[in-house]
């Protein structure tokens, strides 16, 4: 059983030890034991901390072609070192690297691949999954045959492997073949993002969709936004009409959000949108339409024209906050 | 070799048809797949970037885009809309009864790929959508690029072709990632890549008259077999109603306040 810690020049992401957590629970039903494999010997000091977190051996794969992420480097090193190990499974997290690495494995032995597996029932002959469809609003029952499994668990389906007080695991240097074309996927340039939205890790997020009915329509919700602190968002609506940019969009195709309070402004509630707004602890719904999916789901709503809700709400707020700086002044 | 500049660029743009399902998804009785009497079908949202680029991509530097699909019979539907917004051809390569998983799938596309390019000549660019809106996969770009031996990145998001090469990024958590292949060369694109154009009258009533070709598929069945579906439990929601219309600002206020937000 191998699973892949994820990193970027030696800095893991949130999600990288979660895929030791998936693979223990898979190991525990095959009888075996947890070996993590990182690719990159930039990321060294990884391996130790994979070895504290119960993987018994850590695969540190090393090659010149390997410093920097490219996919078909790293698909053809997690290839070799799954066949090395005799491994019966391979899981990582299924963040873009981590599906991009195991699609990339997976076809280079023509082994089939199950993306996103929430649920795993080892047995002798082909595997029963269960694996999460539309961005999580369908669970997909299925089979895996095949001599080596090849799965991804969702990002934050399950918690991180942490540190144990157990033996540590030991650390084994693998030397994989690559090819000199191995490297043309690898990055050749980074370039920071220019401070725009703040959607990620706003408290409160102003989401707005067909009912908002133009891009001036925004104008009420940025200022609702920007009295509260938060970020505006959209639906895919809106940024298929060129109301907002795509980096606004919350959803299957967008970001994934989980905000204090979501403020879900002329928004009906498609699955595809749900699923990017269904971790905010608190939903309010304006909407028109008091029977509109959003508005059921929601924990709070208001029901009405947005168009004249929105303003009311702003000079609430603005008259509170003046308030509160005149009472804290005085 | 790739296209020089003179001949433009040839590029192919494999999409997948898939229901809308709107706010509920709704489940056949056996279970084994979903309801789509009430649904309306749609090309997989990345896809919809993809066929926008390679029409984008032709009206910049010449050349010819096609579309293919590895569906039922009803995805001309989706190749006739590409058409209508632009695509210069489509191809339909028909299945039979339940999709093909995505290994079948990705060697369905390369015996495709390859008939058509001993016809008309290699693809400089051939572009997939990042996952399917459906089965999320994310992997029949990647299989395909690997069994025709070109360099591959999926997650892209900027697409720049200049001298044989196409530079492409992809988002990371500090911006962008930048990629840089040689043609031909496959790549996996999200939705942000652009904004599609919506079809014209007259493209429409030129797609209509399209000849878009069909050819069945070989499916050799791959190694992750579905066997049904199941909707996750709901929670159930019981919604406060603040109140109607401007008069809810109050108590919206308060709720703001209760929550530690203003």
């Amino acid at each position: 059983m191998v699973a892949l810690i994820e990193h970027d020049r030696g800095v893991a992401p949130d999600t990288s030890f979660q895929a030791l957590t998936f693979a223990r629970s898979v190991a525990e039903q095959l009888g075996t034991a947890v070996e993590a494999v990182i690719i990159g010997e930039e990321a060294q000091p990884l391996a130790t901390e994979a070895a504290s977190r119960g993987a018994i051996k850590t695969w540190l794969v090393r090659h010149p072609e390997l410093t920097d992420y490219g996919p078909e480097a790293w698909g053809d090193a997690m290839a070799q070192v799954t066949t090395a190990s005799g491994a019966a499974a391979v899981v990582a997290v299924g963040t873009d690297r981590g599906n991009e690495v195991l699609a990339h494995a997976a076809a280079i032995d023509d082994l089939p691949f199950a993306a996103n597996v929430v649920g795993v029932e080892v047995a002798a002959g082909p595997w029963a999954l269960e694996r999460v469809r539309w961005g999580g609003s369908l669970l997909e029952r299925s089979t895996l045959d095949a001599p080596v499994k090849v799965l991804s668990v969702p990002p934050h389906a399950v918690p991180a492997a942490e540190p144990g007080n157990g033996e540590l695991g030991t650390v084994e240097d693998f030397a994989p073949e690559l090819d000199d074309q191995a490297a043309r996927t690898r990055i050749v340039e980074r370039v920071p993002a220019a401070a725009g939205s703040s959607l990620a890790g706003a408290a409160v997020v102003v989401s707005g969709g067909r009912g908002v009915g133009s891009a001036e329509g925004f104008a009420a919700l940025e200022e609702l936004a920007g009295l509260l602190g938060g970020a505006v968002g959209c639906s895919r609506v809106v940024t298929n009409n060129g109301w907002r940019p795509h980096s606004d969009q919350v959803g299957q195709t967008g970001k994934r959000i989980a905000p204090e309070l979501y403020i879900a402004c002329g928004i009906s509630g498609a699955i595809q949108h749900w699923v990017g707004m269904m971790a905010a602890k608190r939903v309010l719904a304006i909407n028109i339409d008091r029977d509109a999916p959003m508005v059921t789901k929601a924990d709070y709503a208001v029901i009405g024209d947005l168009h004249t809700i929105l303003p009311a709400v702003v000079s609430e707020v603005r008259r509170r906050k003046e308030g509160a700086t005149v009472g804290g002044d005085g | 070799m790739s296209s020089t500049a003179e001949d433009g660029l040839r590029i192919l743009v494999c999409v997948k048809r898939v229901p809308a399902p709107g706010a509920r998804i709704a489940l056949t009785a056996d279970r084994n797949d979903i309801d789509t009497r009430n649904l309306g079908f749609t090309t997989s949202p990345h896809e919809e970037c993809a066929v926008e680029e390679a029409i984008r991509l032709v009206e910049h530097h010449g050349g010819s885009s096609t579309v293919m699909t590895v569906g039922p019979p009803e995805a001309d539907e989706q190749l006739r809309y590409a058409l209508s917004v632009g695509a210069g051809g489509a191809v339909l390569v028909t299945t039979e009864g339940t999709d093909p998983d995505a290994q079948a799938t990705a060697k369905v596309l390369v015996a495709a790929i390859e008939a058509l390019e001993a016809d008309g000549g290699p693809f400089d660019l051939i572009l997939f959508g990042n996952e399917s809106a459906d089965a999320g996969g994310f992997q029949v770009g990647i299989r395909t690029a690997r069994a025709l031996g070109r360099p591959v990145v999926n997650g892209i998001k900027a697409i720049e072709v200049a001298e044989g090469r196409v530079v492409a990024r992809r988002e990371s958590p500090e911006g962008y990632e930048v990629y840089r292949l040689d043609l031909p060369a496959v790549l996996g694109v999200k939705e942000g890549l652009n904004l599609p154009r919506y079809p014209t009258l007259p493209g429409r009533l030129r797609s209509k008259k399209a000849d878009v070709p069909r050819q069945p598929a070989l499916v050799v069945a791959g190694g992750l077999a579905t066997l049904d579906f199941r909707l996750p439990s709901e929670q159930v929601t019981e919604t406060t109603v603040l109140g109607d219309g401007p008069d809810a600002a109050a108590a919206v206020a308060d709720l703001l306040q209760e929550l530690g937000l203003l």
